[in-house]
């Protein structure tokens, strides 16, 4: 009979083997089912690779697709580590377009080189107040923030397609639903071809990472994210540090946003956040909320994503294939670290004479 | 009088796949699984049974393949979250990402094509005779598709059965507390596994009356949020398939109102106010919001969510 | 072997990781007798039973019921044997009636037919004299009679082997007696009774054999007529100790009053009075315990001290100092220091996925100036705690999850008095531990109280408290029945209070 037993603890060399091979059977697994599909897989996956590695091009595609979800994954990392379950990284997202763009129809052009930092802070300002009422509905009414992040998801994009179908639809863009591009000065500059959201991205590893191992705020949300009890008993401000993880989480979020509407899009449009805000919950979550493994981690979804546009074009197989890719790897990482917390032998039953009966469990 | 009759009988329509969903949510949730999966499974279900009608135009068989479809991909998640311990909120997240994966997939083939006259007859309106003619209710309630009437059906079974049978009382004691029912002798993983499996076939009813009934044709990602608006609903109804009954009609109430009226314009003193759809579109996010907050505040015990949902159980911890 | 035994249990090994539980662990147990387990907190007792009862599955040994080998793998072939168990903490489903709780599982019919379910536990409870309303909330039930819900659930699906985990803790010695009263008329019946206990009065006055257990292996089984409190102390632990717990008399003229507290009034959230006007006054150089019931208020009257729960009305002053209107992290910026040890550590004062040196700063990282944690003085904090109080950790990052409950008690304990409090409030101290830790324990509070600390003990056994306080304050339902010299009452008398009765009226009763 197969039981299960508790293992007392795996070394990190033993967890990271075991994450890359948990990896590798959802590739082979969705491998497997491509090749039922009459697909060579190999030279699907091979042209996933090159579709997002292949040239210096699509390195930038790449890396443009990496930011928003490692800037989202530091975020959602600090509210996780706060116990503080935000699944709204996609409302938080196109909360910080509105900001920006609500930037950008108060003031057009009249702030010339301080346009791109103000846009900075109403993103974070929006998304991060966002986030702030689940908080505020969690501390004082002890409502479950997941599901209340996850609805406030659908509010935040229905507001951009209301913005974008009446209220700020560009006058100019003959009845069509669009809002007006953003002016040059709203424009993220390049360095290396690529925005410079890339530079504020890593900044923010490293800033997100001091905060989280060196400074006192990390410290009481380490504690309050393990024991809610034990903080309030140490004296810790729990509405203090539950809102500072809320308003990070959610700032971070809407600076993604902005970066992604100031960076790529050039405008405010419903299709801006596409989903990102969901792949950065997995990202953080295979991440183990680590700033440094959140570079890996988001690299490696953006590649994902990046090889299945790639592939639809270059080999006519759906994107969705990513997505399949996707779904597959999380569940495998999600079963594998079953074995990190548990181990499975065989009972001896040498000593046992007769059987009464078994259960199957 | 009568476009309000024929608003209402849409309303229900579309309060149908939300209906079957939250049915299938509360499954999920009684046995003590937070299953944010829905969506995905409604897709595989979608598409699995439009495939299905396509090529034989047989109701029976399509609607039985997208139970299946979705029954299988719930296995899915059963393993991984039951068996495997994994983390619910994730898991759910994954299936869903997979399943809209497979289904957006397998169903580019099928856009475009449409199903015989026949099958559509069988599994659109049918009107009930002598019942018809009750004034408003009549058109509402009786010229629906077969779906409609059979997730009442279930929606009134599923109420008995947690209310009023013995398997109902240990499904709900699995979700409250496992180890209460594991000690008295429960095998809660194989309790877990069917209620999830049958939560998930209902999530494929629901996404087949969208590709088979109320659309009906393949569309990429035809079930557009719905089951997310099913995970709302799960806690809008308190988790009684009764009150689901009626949360699914206020929200398809809701969604029939953005669909026929894409501006709604009144005055209220000199401001010309104008409602457009997409803020009847948050109408639903919003109340269930609302609601959530009005449970947690009410603290009737008995409406509360069960006490071990989305909390993995290992018989050896203490 | 002998052949009257029903139950047989041999050569029992379970291991949870690193540590072994059970190590070669022989039981038996006879019909229509009550069988006292004995055993020091983590010798294996509850394990054993639980081996018994189909929750874990042992590592190698075998059993035999009625002569016959048996494979027990999961809960249901245990209820099948006819062994059920009643677990220290309940498995109960809180928004059941004690009825649903009782028949969930067992009835196999497909309705529930609830008038008739009733009806039958009715009629089992008027057989063995329980006292129980099968239609009752279980949210709604005091301590005692979720007991009893466990043990007609177990009798229910016709236990002819009951085992009961620790029964006594929770009870009043009132409840207690009649607690087992219903025991032996179960075992009149021919049912075999296994109670597992580390009180040794308990032992001598119900079982009618017992089985000492010490660090996972079985040392052996007498009959309880044969042997003596003594002997079965050194068996317990392994060599002679001295059970006396030391108590320092200290002159009253040295005692000043340090905390005291006025017409102090909590409610719940849900308006119910948690505390209901309680004054009294704790001295210097004095310990001063809180006997009652679980949930009596004890928990709230440690937190409205400690600043984590706010009082409705009354005053608490320590030296002359008003605390009522000063949360914790306002205490802590005014010099105020109160060291509190709560009752269940790992769920409040420590934070287990946390490593030893993290722990050791909860309460004074916030004196540090910078921004940044001072993670070289939070290591050597820990070093020093580890070294003083004798630790075994393997280093200072190792998590406190990780660590045995004495050693947790100790970082905590440790924790608290390098702070220097005014005050030291201890519930529960040596919950979970074992005789050697509890002494420890009980050393450390006496040496705080030599040097003038302000001790407030929550206790639950008596004996404790009777022997290591100097006065003791008895709860009911959130009142103070009254304050009593510790030495001059008896157990009863303070059972009684427990119970309700105010100390003067008991004592005008017995006069």
């Amino acid at each position: 009979m197969l039981r299960v037993v508790r293992r007392a603890s795996m070394s990190l060399g033993k967890r990271a083997f075991l994450r890359i091979a948990s990896i590798l059977f959802a590739l082979l697994l969705t491998g497997f089912i491509l090749s039922i599909l009459k697909y060579n897989s190999l030279q699907v996956y091979g042209e996933m690779v090159f579709g997002a590695v292949g040239s210096s091009y699509r390195i930038q595609e790449t890396i443009n697709k990496m930011i928003p979800l490692l800037i989202m994954g530091l975020g959602l990392s600090v509210c996780y580590r706060a116990q503080f379950m935000n699944i709204g990284a996609e409302g938080q997202f196109c909360m910080g377009v509105i900001g920006a763009t609500y930037l950008i129809r108060l003031s057009g052009t009249s702030l010339g080189a301080m346009t791109i930092p103000v846009m900075m802070l109403f993103a974070v300002v929006f998304g991060g107040l966002w986030c702030l009422l689940p908080a505020f509905l969690k501390r004082f009414y002890g409502v479950s923030e997941t599901l209340v992040t996850l609805m406030m998801n659908y509010i935040a994009l229905k507001l951009v397609s209301y913005l974008q179908y009446s209220a700020w639809k560009d006058p100019k863009a003959y009845g069509f639903p669009k809002i007006a591009n953003y002016p040059d000065e709203a424009l993220l500059p390049k360095v290396f071809g690529i925005h410079i959201g890339w530079i504020i991205a890593i900044s923010f590893v490293i800033i997100i990472y001091i905060l989280l191992f060196r400074s006192k705020l990390g410290y009481e949300i380490s504690v309050m994210g393990d024991n809610f009890e034990t903080a309030r008993y140490a004296g810790m401000k729990t509405t203090k540090i539950l809102f500072s993880a809320a308003l990070i989480g959610g700032g971070l979020c809407g600076l993604a946003g902005m970066i992604q509407a100031s960076g790529i899009e050039k405008t405010m449009n419903d299709q801006i956040s596409s989903g990102m805000g969901y792949t950065a919950i997995i990202v953080a979550y295979m991440s183990r909320l680590n700033p440094l493994a959140l570079m890996v981690g988001s690299f490696l979804f953006a590649v994902l994503l990046q090889g299945g546009e790639y592939i639809q074009s270059s080999m006519r197989i759906s994107s969705d294939i990513a997505e399949i890719l996707q779904g597959m790897i999380l569940l495998s990482i999600l079963s594998s670290e079953f074995f990190t917390e548990y181990r499975v032998s065989t009972r001896k039953k040498a000593d046992i004479c007769s059987s009464h009966k078994t259960c199957s469990y | 009088m009568n476009d309000l009759v024929l608003f209402l009988q849409l309303a229900v329509q579309l309060g149908t796949p939300l209906l079957f969903a939250t049915l299938g949510g509360i499954l999920n949730d009684k046995v003590g699984n937070l299953n944010l999966g829905i969506e995905g499974m409604m897709m595989v279900g979608a598409c699995a049974g439009f495939g299905v009608a396509y090529h034989t135009s047989s109701p029976l068989l399509s609607i039985v393949t997208a139970g299946v479809a979705s029954l299988l991909l719930s296995l899915l998640y059963a393993l991984v979250t039951v068996t495997f311990k994994g983390n619910q909120t994730v898991t759910g997240f994954a299936i869903t990402i997979l399943g809209t994966g497979i289904a957006n997939f397998s169903g580019e083939s099928l856009s475009g094509l449409t199903l015989s006259p026949s099958f559509i007859r069988i599994m659109g309106i049918q009107i009930i005779p002598v019942l018809i003619n009750i004034p408003i209710l009549g058109t509402v309630l009786f010229s629906q598709s077969y779906l409609f009437h059979l997730s009442l059906w279930l929606a009134f079974g599923l109420y008995f059965y947690l209310k009023k049978t013995n398997y109902g009382l240990i499904m709900r004691m699995v979700g409250e507390n496992p180890a209460a029912a594991d000690t008295s002798g429960i095998n809660t993983t194989s309790y877990k596994y069917i209620h999830i499996a049958l939560g998930g076939l209902l999530c494929g009813l629901g996404g087949a009356f969208l590709s088979l009934v109320f659309v009906p044709r393949w569309q990429d990602n035809i079930v557009a949020g719905m089951g997310w608006i099913a995970v709302a609903l799960v806690i809008f109804s308190t988790w009684n398939p009764i009150k689901a009954i009626f949360g699914s009609y206020l929200f398809g109430l809701l969604r029939a109102l953005s669909i026929k009226y894409q501006n709604i314009s009144f005055r209220i003193g000199n401001n010309d106010i104008s409602i457009t759809s997409q803020i009847i579109d948050m109408l639903p996010y919003l109340l269930t919001i609302v609601i959530l907050v009005l449970t947690t505040l009410s603290k009737k015990r008995e409406n509360q969510a069960p006490a071990w949902l989305g909390k993995s159980y290992f018989r050896e911890d203490r | 072997m002998a052949t009257d035994d029903y139950v047989v249990m041999q050569n029992i090994c379970k291991a949870f990781g690193k540590v072994t539980a059970n190590h070669g662990v022989n039981f038996s147990v006879k019909k229509g007798e009550i069988h006292a387990l004995l055993g020091e907190n983590g010798s294996g007792k509850s394990t054993l039973m639980n081996i018994l009862a189909g929750i874990y599955a042992q590592d190698s040994g075998t059993i035999t019921i009625n002569g016959k080998y048996v494979d027990i793998n999961c809960p249901k072939d245990a209820i099948d044997l006819g062994i059920g168990m009643v677990h220290q903490h309940f498995k109960q489903v809180d928004v059941f009636t004690a009825a649903e709780n009782i028949i969930g599982g067992h009835s196999r019919s497909l309705f529930i037919k609830k008038n008739k379910n009733c009806q039958k536990i009715e009629t089992l409870c008027a057989r063995f004299g329980f006292n129980l309303d099968p239609r009752k909330m279980t949210y709604r039930m005091s301590v005692s009679e979720k007991q009893t819900v466990e043990i007609v659930k177990a009798l229910f699906r016709g236990a002819t082997v009951l085992i009961l985990d620790e029964p006594t803790a929770v009870l009043t010695p009132q409840e207690t007696t009649t607690l087992f009263e219903t025991l032996r008329n179960m075992r009149d019946e021919s049912c075999s009774i296994i109670i597992i206990t580390h009180k040794l009065n308990e032992v001598m006055d119900i079982s009618d054999r017992v089985t000492v257990l010490r660090k996972g292996e079985s040392l052996c089984t007498l009959n309880t007529v044969e042997t003596t409190p003594e002997q079965l102390t050194e068996l317990m632990v392994g060599h002679a100790v001295n059970l006396h717990i030391p108590f320092r008399k200290i002159n009253e003229d040295k005692k000043a009053v340090k905390l005291e507290i006025q017409n102090l009034t909590v409610k719940a959230p849900d308006g119910k009075i948690k505390l209901d006007n309680i004054s009294f006054s704790i001295k210097s150089h004095e310990i001063f315990g809180i006997a009652g019931i679980a949930g009596s208020g004890q928990k709230e009257l440690c937190e409205a001290i400690a600043g984590l729960q706010t009082a409705d009305a009354g005053r608490i002053l320590l030296e002359g100092k008003e605390l009522i209107s000063l949360n914790p992290s306002e205490r802590l910026g005014k010099g105020i220091s109160i060291g509190f040890i709560p009752e269940d550590r790992l769920g409040m004062g420590l934070a287990g996925g946390l490593t030893i040196e993290e722990n050791i700063v909860l309460k004074s990282y916030q004196a540090q100036k910078s921004f940044f944690m001072d993670h070289r003085a939070s290591r050597k904090a820990a070093e020093l705690l580890i070294e003083e109080y004798q630790v075994s950790a393997s280093n200072t990052k190792q998590t406190v999850r990780s660590l045995s409950g004495g050693n947790i008690q100790k970082v905590l304990l440790g924790r608290e008095i390098s702070q220097n409090p005014t005050l030291l409030i201890a519930a529960y101290p040596v919950r979970g531990l074992d005789i050697a830790a509890s002494h420890f324990i009980y050393n450390e509070l006496n040496k705080q109280k030599e040097r003038g600390v302000a001790i407030l003990l929550i206790g639950e056994d008596l004996d404790v408290l009777t022997s290591l306080c100097d006065r003791i304050g008895v709860l009911h339902e959130g009142r103070l029945m009254g304050i009593i010299d510790a030495k001059s009452r008896t157990k009863e008398e303070i059972g009684w209070m427990m119970l309700g009765q105010k100390a003067e009226e008991h004592h005008a009763k017995s006069c």
